[in-house]
């Protein structure tokens, strides 16, 4: 199904991607000849076919749910581009 | 003896604990070829002091008669998409702007500990996202071949900056990712070999994500023995990647024993695409020639679903990529661009980080994972996917090992492609099955087109059976003699 520029807009917002309003129309473009490509999916037919999940056919160990690992606010905030008194800092999100 | 940057991991390793030469002056020789080779923009960041400094460590380490194995003193390439502590980590994107890791991946953690000397980070697609190394923010990588017309060739990828830097000679092997091709079709562009192991072979833990169920790390270098070398250092399970096999490493290089009497080599009939050039069809029949020749079978096998793996493989990835990337939020690390909101912050952010393929793959995935779709696109291609595997292990019934053309074509001049995705693609149609599968596979080089450029053949084996596919390739790379140093 071809995109058009309203259901980019609203994918580029879900995906919190700024799309400038001149080059909706090209991506547009350019996903709907994506998605029309893999929608020969559809000639396939996976009735009664389970969805895979799992990769390697084995059983994968399992850890106690305990806290393993932390304690260094400072090396995680060290990447932050803007942090304050130990957090991480946003623009305001309540007024 | 020729020069040092001239031998392979295992002779070099010979030469070291023979004495014939230190880890420091392999290390300089090696430097010295990364500064002469800038032209191909195959290292982003050089990190020349740090490999001395471990090439130091080894020496002393040797001097005391205390050597930690094969790869202690060897100098390697790290695609720049594995976390290095200390060493800024970019995955070829803007988006990661000044992220220098606080931790070290699993992986070079390892190989750290073997000894290994780490001359630098290697150039990627942005988020290993490309098969031509051509959406770095860092630009274009280069293949040492040079296209007929003397123009210059991509080196394939994602991981070409790894492949091209092998090549050339700047280092003895390095490291790179797989998602759906990205270490084999750059070992074929650029006449190396190429190794992407079992999905949960060796640890995704501090590698930049882009498909979690589909990334995987493994070795490219020179010779087959050489991948079976690093690979020996990088596998092993790994409790902090749940997805990591609990399986004991071994010594791969051990299977290297020339054997392959008996040996059953299956020939995919549907590995054969339109427009494929026939030098390849005829090195693909004479690698088959060759195993015969070495005594094994080869039988003609089936794998129904082939042609649906890449739509399959630009569903599922795409849509893991969306969600792995949502981590760039302007907040934790990396670039972030201000907006009067939160989430004008984030769009600014996101917007001005991310380059034009990876914006497309998390619209893509955005898309194929949103209410409404989901069933018709992501589950759609889970139940492929899961076809794709079934093919694989009923033909793992009857062979023991596949042989395949590694990608549709040779290294193609930069700049070719790039306003058309599809073909783009279209580069991995021979390495995406594995790699949807999990299987191991490895690139290995198999002759030259009619202009000279490399082409190489892939072996695909069953899970957690590297060792057949390495002992397979080692042989066929030692009776074509085809690009071993």
């Amino acid at each position: 199904m071809p995109l058009d520029q309203t259901t980019v807009r609203k994918i580029a917002f879900l995906a919190r991607v700024k799309v400038p309003e001149d080059e909706l129309d090209h991506l547009a473009a350019e996903l709907s000849q994506i998605i029309g490509w893999v929608e020969q999916l559809a000639e396939v037919d996976t009735d009664g076919i389970a969805p895979m999940t799992v990769v390697a056919d084995m059983t994968w160990p399992r850890r106690n749910d305990t806290v393993t690992d932390g304690g260094y606010a400072g090396k995680v905030l060290a990447n932050a581009p803007e942090a304050e008194e130990g957090f991480y800092t946003v623009p305001k999100v309540v007024e | 003896m020729g020069a040092l940057t001239d031998l392979d991991i295992a002779r070099a390793r010979d030469g070291l604990a023979g004495g014939e030469y230190s880890s420091e002056t392999l290390t300089r020789a090696h430097i010295e070829a990364v500064e002469a080779a800038r032209n191909l923009n195959a290292y982003i960041t050089e990190t020349p002091e740090i490999a001395l400094a471990r090439a130091k460590e080894s020496d002393a380490r040797r001097a005391k008669g205390e050597a930690l194995g094969a790869m202690d003193g060897i100098p390697i390439a790290v695609k720049d998409l594995f976390c290095t502590e200390g060493v800024p980590t970019t995955a070829g994107s803007h988006i990661l702007d000044g992220f220098v890791p606080t931790y070290e991946s699993t992986v070079t953690e390892k190989l750290k500990a073997a000894g290994a000397v780490m001359l630098g980070k290697t150039n990627l697609d942005e988020f290993a996202m490309g098969s031509a190394c051509v959406t770095s923010h860092f630009g274009a990588a280069k293949n040492p071949c040079k296209g007929p017309d003397g123009k210059d060739l991509v080196p394939g990828g994602s991981s070409g900056g790894s492949a091209s830097a092998v090549a050339a000679r700047t280092c003895l092997g390095a490291i790179g990712t797989d998602t759906g091709g990205s270490i084999r079709q750059p070992a074929s562009f650029c006449g190396i070999v190429g190794l992407k192991p079992t999905y949960g072979r060796c640890s995704r833990w501090g590698i930049v994500a882009f498909a979690s169920s589909l990334d995987q790390a493994g070795p490219m270098t020179r010779t087959v023995r050489d991948a079976a070398i690093m690979l020996t250092a990088m596998a092993g399970h790994d409790p902090k990647d749940s997805t990591s096999a609990p399986i004991e490493a071994v010594d791969f290089e051990a299977a290297l024993n020339r054997r392959i009497k008996g040996l059953r080599v299956g020939i995919p009939k549907e590995y054969r695409v339109e427009g494929m050039p026939e030098k390849i069809d005829e090195l693909w029949e004479n690698g088959a020639s060759l195993l015969r020749g070495a005594g094994a079978e080869t039988v003609e096998v089936s794998l129904a679903h082939t042609k649906y793996a890449l739509p399959a493989y630009y569903i599922v990835a795409p849509a893991e990529a969306s969600s792995n990337l949502a981590r760039y939020d302007g907040v934790r690390y990396g670039l972030r661009v201000p907006g009067q909101s939160l989430d004008e912050m984030y769009e600014n952010t996101r917007g001005r980080g991310f380059g034009k393929e990876v914006r497309r793959r998390v619209l893509i995935g955005t898309y194929v994972l949103s209410a409404g779709y989901y069933d018709a696109y992501y589950l759609k291609a889970q139940k492929v996917r899961m076809l794709i595997a079934e093919d694989f292990r009923k033909a793992f019934e009857t062979v023991d090992v596949l042989l395949t053309p590694t990608a549709p074509s040779a290294a193609f001049p930069i700049g070719e492609k790039m306003d058309d995705p599809i073909a783009m693609y279209l580069n991995d149609v021979f390495t995406v099955p594995a790699s949807l599968a999990g299987l191991p596979a490895v690139s290995v080089p198999a002759g030259e087109d009619n202009f000279g450029l490399p082409l190489g053949l892939q072996f695909i084996g069953k899970p957690f059976d590297e060792e057949t596919v390495l002992r397979v390739a080692d042989v066929f790379q030692a009776s074509s003699d085809f690009g071993s140093s």
